[in-house]
């Protein structure tokens, strides 16, 4: 079934809600379905996306029940260290209401939150993402923390859907001033699954925030993931996402240094077998002068997968002195799996720094033969130089060591 | 080191070998015993290092004809992996960085291939991490290269000394030292030498391939062989080196075109 009809078909399945400002998002997602173009391979934005697997993206029933036995699955989500605040997030209950928050750890009450929410987005341009709209329109609830200080316990979000269901869920996180966050997202898909994320994230002067998303799929589970974030003076956002496991994974962080003066720091890691079509197409924009991107967006694609990249900087007029380094490295792991990567810079300022630049290659023989005049058998040669790769990467996520140092022997 | 019971342990046999079609080594002979330390020395593009990945394996070079023996094994039927795991180890001109993974964890996968073949035990994480700090005295390097990636960030001289490292963890039975020496300061150069001479033994042999007579008054050879062209055209003492340092290699190329004539 088409979008045109399956669409509306959708939005008359979504249950109705009593609550006020969850309806106007709704509203909102609505209005923009209805003025955007449903995603279609003339469309710039999803020429390379199979779109067949898309429309089969809103075609699952909502759920009744968060039932997934993720736990079982992933037995580490059991076992919860004391530096660790995990939130569970479905599209049905408020898990903020049944948990006791730390200290410099609130729920945002609903003012709040209809004060807050939608903004990062506006100034992202994300307002006018297929995705965005889908997820508002679908929207049940809003999950809104506020953030402050320095001790506070590594956030765990962990989003996971049941399957043969459709999932949405929208946080918004703000991070006040002179604060340290470190935050998981993970990222949980099951069985022919459909999970719509978007997460705002304000981050406010002088902050550091440090986000990991996980986001491991799994029996034809399909995912998108929106993620808006504005920056303020002197912040630090550091972000590194990992993707594996899907049939269809979109991926899109918007970026937005508010006046410049701020460092963002982006890894990606995209690792596809079998069918999986996975992607990635972030956004960032300087809004001020002497802002830093550092940005590196990995993929290896094996078997018949396909891999994504569409990496877009823009460095208005008001941007000198920006200092953006932008790299795509891909490895294509088998004859048939495929990689597009389109690094894109948008430079108006005159005085500034950037780079980019992209590389497809196989494993390289010189590494290979280098393991292996080492005594090292091929195959483990070729395990060994695959787990650096994703290592480079995945060390990264907050609380690696203690937590996501599994993730070696499970990619 | 050279003694009565020497045994043969490298033999090479008129080996011929090409890159993409083209050859590269035209017919080289060389016989290494134990306890023996010879040295390669040539113009750049001469075949030095050619022949030392043909005899480690490297997969991009074709022997066209030709044997190359170890104890008696024929070592062109083995993979790289094989050879290393019986006693070959090359130290590389240019060892090859390898982000992300770690240098501790490849010593001692590395270390425990060849402690399989040799009957030992492997050694599990704390019982390797004791004996590469017991070893990382050969080469005074510093453990924090440990925990690094594999030679990713290492200056030239540090990558040497990790290359010398693997030697000591390995224990070979001959290593094939590509030009070890190149880009060290002379304190570095001492290090590295120091630590092949530690490592050389009675039932050891090391082809060191040179372009400098440097490293041989540091480390003493056996014999020195002169390449041109693809072969070994002059074979003599530690004297050659010395007279060849003195003369260059244009004084060895005309004396080999007054034989051909």
């Amino acid at each position: 079934m088409s979008f045109k009809d399956c669409v509306p078909q959708w939005l008359n399945s979504i249950k109705e809600t009593n609550n006020l400002y969850v309806e106007k998002i709704r509203q909102k997602g609505r209005s923009n379905l209805n003025l955007l173009d449903h995603p279609n391979t003339k469309n710039e934005n999803w020429r390379l996306s199979n779109i067949k697997r898309l429309e089969n993206f809103i075609n699952l029933p909502f759920p009744d029940q968060a039932k997934f036995d993720y736990q079982n699955k992933y037995p580490i989500f059991k076992n919860i260290p004391k530096n660790i605040l995990q939130i569970k997030i479905d599209s049905l209950d408020n898990p903020l209401e049944s948990l006791v928050l730390p200290e410099g750890v609130r729920a945002l009450n609903n003012e709040e939150i209809e004060c807050y929410l939608g903004h990062t987005i506006d100034r992202c341009n994300s307002n006018n993402l297929w995705p965005v709209a889908i997820n508002e329109a679908s929207t049940n609830q809003v999950i809104g923390l506020e953030v402050k200080g320095n001790n506070l316990p590594t956030i765990e979000l962990v989003l996971a859907a049941n399957a043969n269901t459709f999932h949405s869920t929208r946080v918004l996180i703000k991070v006040r001033e002179k604060t340290t966050l470190n935050l998981n997202e993970v990222i949980i898909g099951s069985s022919k699954s459909s999970q719509s994320n978007l997460m705002e994230i304000i981050v406010g002067e002088e902050a550091n925030v440090h986000h990991g998303i996980i986001a491991l799929g799994g029996g034809n589970a399909h995912l998108l993931t929106n993620l808006a974030v504005e920056q303020k003076e002197q912040s630090n956002y550091s972000l590194i996402a990992l993707q594996k496991g899907w049939l269809f994974s979109r991926f899109e962080p918007h970026i937005i240094q508010l006046r410049g003066n701020a460092k963002t720091n982006l890894k990606g890691l995209q690792i596809s077998t079998g069918d999986d079509e996975l992607s990635t197409h972030s956004y960032v924009r300087f809004d001020g002068p002497n802002g830093e991107l550092d940005q590196l967006n990995k993929a290896a694609a094996n078997d018949n997968s396909h891999s994504i990249f569409n990496g877009a900087i823009q460095v208005p007029k008001v941007a000198q002195k920006t200092q953006a380094a932008q790299l795509s490295r891909n490895l294509i792991l088998s004859k048939r799996a495929k990689i597009d990567t389109k690094p894109e810079l948008e430079i108006i300022a005159d005085d500034v720094r950037c780079t980019h630049g992209a590389t497809i290659s196989q494993l390289q023989e010189e590494e290979l033969f280098y393991l292996r005049s080492r005594g090292i058998n091929s195959k483990q040669a070729y395990s060994l130089l695959l787990e650096g790769y994703y290592k480079e990467i995945i060390s990264m996520l907050p609380l690696y060591s203690e937590r996501w140092s599994f993730l070696n022997n499970l990619l | 080191m050279l003694s009565q019971d020497s045994n043969l342990m490298l033999e090479i046999n008129d080996l011929h070998a090409s890159i993409e079609d083209k050859e590269i080594l035209t017919g080289v002979n060389l016989e290494v015993r134990s306890g023996e330390i010879h040295a390669v020395m040539g113009r750049n593009g001469s075949g030095k290092s050619t022949l030392s990945k043909v005899i480690a394996g490297h997969p991009a070079y074709v022997v066209t004809s030709g044997t190359v023996k170890f104890n008696g094994e024929n070592l062109l039927e083995m993979e790289p992996e094989e050879r290393a795991r019986i006693g070959i180890f090359l130290g590389f001109q240019y060892p090859v960085e390898i982000p992300g993974v770690s240098n501790l964890e490849f010593l001692r996968v590395a270390t425990n291939s060849r402690r399989k073949e040799l009957g030992k035990e492997e050694l599990d994480t704390f019982e390797f991490e004791e004996l590469v700090k017991e070893r990382l005295s050969v080469v005074q390097m510093n453990p924090a290269f440990l925990d690094r990636s594999v030679n990713e960030g290492f200056s030239g001289g540090e990558k040497k000394r990790n290359e010398i490292l693997q030697m000591a963890l390995l224990e070979p039975s001959i290593s094939i030292l590509d030009e070890t020496d190149s880009g060290l300061d002379i304190d570095a150069l001492r290090i590295v030498a120091s630590g092949v001479n530690q490592l050389s033994t009675r039932t050891t042999a090391t082809i060191l391939i040179t372009h400098y007579q440097r490293l041989l008054n540091e480390i003493t050879p056996d014999f020195v062989h002169v390449m041109a062209e693809g072969a070994i055209v002059k074979t003599g003492g530690q004297e050659l080196a010395i007279e060849l340092e003195n003369r260059g290699y244009e004084w060895i190329e005309e004396n080999i075109k007054k034989i051909n004539l």
